[in-house]
């Protein structure tokens, strides 16, 4: 079987447990390459159909165009779209300054939060990928969060055979990862495959492109001249850096990104 | 495209799994820009020396206490394919993410500190290696730096885990000798190790066997899920083994129906086929719309049953903090079937560190591993594991999380064989369909029904 072929199996095979065997679904959907072939994956795993809403954390803080084409793709794709924003966080101000760990947690983490209670989520499907950082790649494809959204990373349960955690107390709610397995330059190479519509900021203008989508404040560009599909598949063949290298809230502590995700980040 | 296989790294804590892994991710050039120089960071932060092994172990609390905690699935890749590694830790106490990494996994590397030798966990990683039908298995003496490059002692300690894995039936591809600390063998061949004329890790990567054409067995389609979105009632699943085509008649198991493949559906144009095979996720629609649960496994009419039973002989293994009780009730979790489950005897309790039986089986502890028979609530569609690992294996689940693997060795014996006959027919007489028994060697091996449905909801049920 195909490399591709296997992994868009996989994804499907674990987007159609979640369907049958958690409660309230919701797919988070970053407008980002990632959470984009999930979409794809989610349509081709239902025929077409998506029998779950799709969830959209506004910081306000996005980059315009992500939002521009937001819009235009759930219209046009007719996505029950849901978009939430913190807006306490937003009126009291928060912003990088008061530290980007801070900022990160209260306009996604808490906002993500919000939302689960709001609409009583049991199964959030997330696009995140093992090979993005190191808690990431600790990750299970089922993975518990407690009633305050804590992920208790040191205790996983065991998961085999893609016999997935389905049984949880009320007011706990599964992560699913369908894409955990997936590397960048597998997400690229689907993306041409399928020809799948992608936001037009990876690709590169006057020699930047992004890499990797979040808040205008703390998402950088990197030197590029790709842009086409093609070209971007060879730039991150040939590549070192890594991928998150713009994303600014990663650099602020070693265990960046485990501190937030403990707490209920995405 | 390459291929893609992955590989898990086991052994006792402290042998030094996740420095080869890191050594090995750093030799290949796998490693993103700036990842040498956070570990360097974090090393001189906290005052300890460099360890390849933060590369994989990324928690903070691991790093901090020098062990792997949980799994940490990694790529890299070398000419020849694309490789995903689990590291897996060393610690008794995490034997269950153990599992969860060894389970994932198609080839093993065990890992054997050379100055040590073969310790408790090396022996139990390995009985669980063999457990969970990991056949390929390369066994690397490492830290060989320690004892200057000593033949002798790499022959002892490779003597010492063979005589272990024999009577397991566990016959690994090679024993090479490494340092995961300088490298050697890990890449390249190393100079210091001149007596060994075999392969480094690399080149003994490159040489596994991809997998097994799964394809071309029998078909074993379990049923996922049943799909009315629109006009199109669509049976959805993965097919575990073997092909399927429309057209083909197929039986459905437990229950026996037999039916047509009408077609498969797709939503894009490049995924419209005619056939589809072990692997895909993919759905069918058929020709005789009758009720289908999850849990049911789609075979090919005319080629081998799966077994249908609601008494099935396991080999498994525990990994719960409360042991497995009789009386206790449980969740039996086999492909996409699920049944409430008992503990009904235990045959044999091994002590998979030492091979060693336990004369007590009133119960089945963490660690533990048993042959014994399981009862289910309903009867369920399963094969023996050596037959089809997919429809063979099974997960138990004590409350909330899963505790228990394992995987399905037969049908108990029962004394009386016209006994467990006669269960079986009264088992399946009710239900509506006309039945013919099938007999082999003058035993009857299963009944069938036959393709005309009889409706007989107002004259009774049944023959
Ligand atoms: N001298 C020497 N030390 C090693 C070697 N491999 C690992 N170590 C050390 O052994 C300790 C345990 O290694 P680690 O990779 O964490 O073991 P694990 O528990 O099996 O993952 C660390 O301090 C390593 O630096 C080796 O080949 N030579
Ligand atoms: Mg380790």
């Amino acid at each position: 079987m195909e490399h591709l072929d296997m992994l868009e199996a996989e994804s499907i095979y674990i987007l159609r447990e979640a369907y049958k065997k958690l409660g309230k679904l919701g797919m988070l959907w970053s407008i980002g390459k990632d959470s984009t072939v999930l979409l794809w994956l989610a349509k081709k795993a239902f025929y077409g159909h998506s029998p779950f809403p799709f969830i959209h954390v506004d910081t306000k803080r996005k980059i315009p165009a992500m939002i521009e084409y937001r819009d235009k793709i759930a219209k046009e794709l007719g996505l029950d779209l849901i978009v939430h924003t913190n807006e306490e966080a937003v009126k009291a101000g928060i912003s990088p300054e008061n530290g980007r760990l801070a900022c990160c947690k209260a306009l996604k983490t808490d906002g993500l939060k919000q939302v689960v209670q709001k609409y009583g989520f049991d199964g959030l499907i997330v696009g995140v990928r093992r090979d993005e950082e190191g808690s990431r790649s600790k990750e299970r494809v089922f993975s518990e969060r407690k009633e305050d959204d804590a992920w208790d990373y040191a205790n996983q349960p065991p998961e085999l055979w893609d016999q997935f955690k389905t049984d949880f107390p009320k007011g706990h709610h599964i992560r699913v990862h369908p894409i955990l397995a997936w590397n960048e330059i597998d997400i690229w190479e689907y993306i041409k495959r399928e020809n799948i519509p992608i936001i037009d900021l990876y690709f590169a203008k006057n020699g930047k492109r992004y890499r990797s989508l979040g808040c205008e404040c703390c998402t950088g560009q990197i030197d590029s001249d790709a842009d086409t599909l093609e070209k971007i598949i060879e730039e991150l063949k040939h590549t070192k850096s890594g991928e998150r290298a713009g994303r600014k809230q990663d650099q602020e502590d070693s265990y960046a990104m485990q501190k937030l995700r403990k707490e209920g980040y995405m | 495209m390459k291929d893609s296989l992955n590989i898990v790294v086991v052994g006792h804590v402290d042998h030094g799994k996740s420095t080869v892994l890191g050594r090995l991710l750093y030799d290949t050039d796998a490693l993103p820009l700036g990842t040498i120089e956070k570990v360097k960071k974090i090393a001189h932060d906290t005052g300890k020396p460099f360890e390849y092994a933060y590369l994989l172990d990324a928690f903070e609390e691991e790093q901090k206490q020098g062990i792997t905690i949980d799994i940490t699935q990694i790529q890299f890749s070398t000419a020849k394919r694309d490789y995903t590694i689990i590291d897996a830790p060393g610690h008794k106490e995490f034997l269950k993410n153990m599992i969860s990494g060894a389970a994932n996994a198609k080839a093993a590397l065990l890992v054997v500190d050379a100055k040590e030798g073969v310790q408790e966990q090396s022996k139990r990683h390995g009985y669980m290696l063999s457990l969970l039908g990991i056949r390929k298995i390369y066994v690397l003496i490492n830290k060989m730096d320690l004892v200057d490059y000593d033949e002798k002692i790499y022959q002892k300690v490779a003597e010492d885990m063979k005589n272990f894995l024999l009577p397991l039936g566990v016959k690994p591809l090679d024993y090479i000798p490494v340092s995961g600390l300088n490298g050697d063998n890990i890449a390249n061949k190393s100079p210091n190790i001149g007596w060994y004329k075999g392969n480094s890790l690399i080149e003994a990567l490159d040489l596994l066997e991809g997998d097994e054409n799964l394809s071309q067995k029998s078909l074993r389609f379990p049923i996922q899920d049943v799909y009315k979105f629109d006009e199109r009632r669509i049976i959805a699943g993965r097919i575990e083994a073997g092909k399927i085509a429309v057209g083909d008649e197929i039986v459905i198991y437990p229950g026996g129906r037999k039916t047509k493949v009408a077609k498969i559906p797709y939503w894009q144009d490049r995924d419209k086929k005619d056939i589809v095979s072990a692997g895909e996720s993919t759905g069918i629609q058929v020709s005789d719309e009758f009720f289908n649960n999850r849990g049911e496994i789609i075979v090919k009419s005319g080629d081998k049953p799966p077994l249908v039973t609601n008494r099935i002989k396991v080999s498994l293994f525990w990994m719960g903090k409360n042991p497995m009780r009789f009386g206790q009730k449980y969740k039996l979790k086999l492909a996409t079937a699920e049944s409430a489950a008992e503990l009904l005897s235990i045959e044999k309790i091994i002590d998979s560190a030492n091979l060693l039986k336990r004369d007590d089986k009133t119960e089945i502890c963490q660690n533990d591993v048993a042959e014994a028979v399981i009862g289910l609530k309903e009867e369920i569609a399963c094969d023996i594991f050596d037959e089809c690992q997919a429809t063979g294996r099974f997960v138990i689940a004590d409350g909330y999380d899963v505790a228990g693997g394992g995987i399905v060795l037969g049908l108990p014996k029962e004394d009386n064989a016209m006994e467990k006959n006669m269960r079986y027919i009264m088992e399946h007489l009710p239900k509506n369909g006309e039945l013919t028994i099938v007999m082999e060697d003058g035993k009857i091996q299963r009944l069938e029904r036959v393709e005309k449905e009889i409706f007989s909801g107002l004259f009774g049920e049944g023959i």
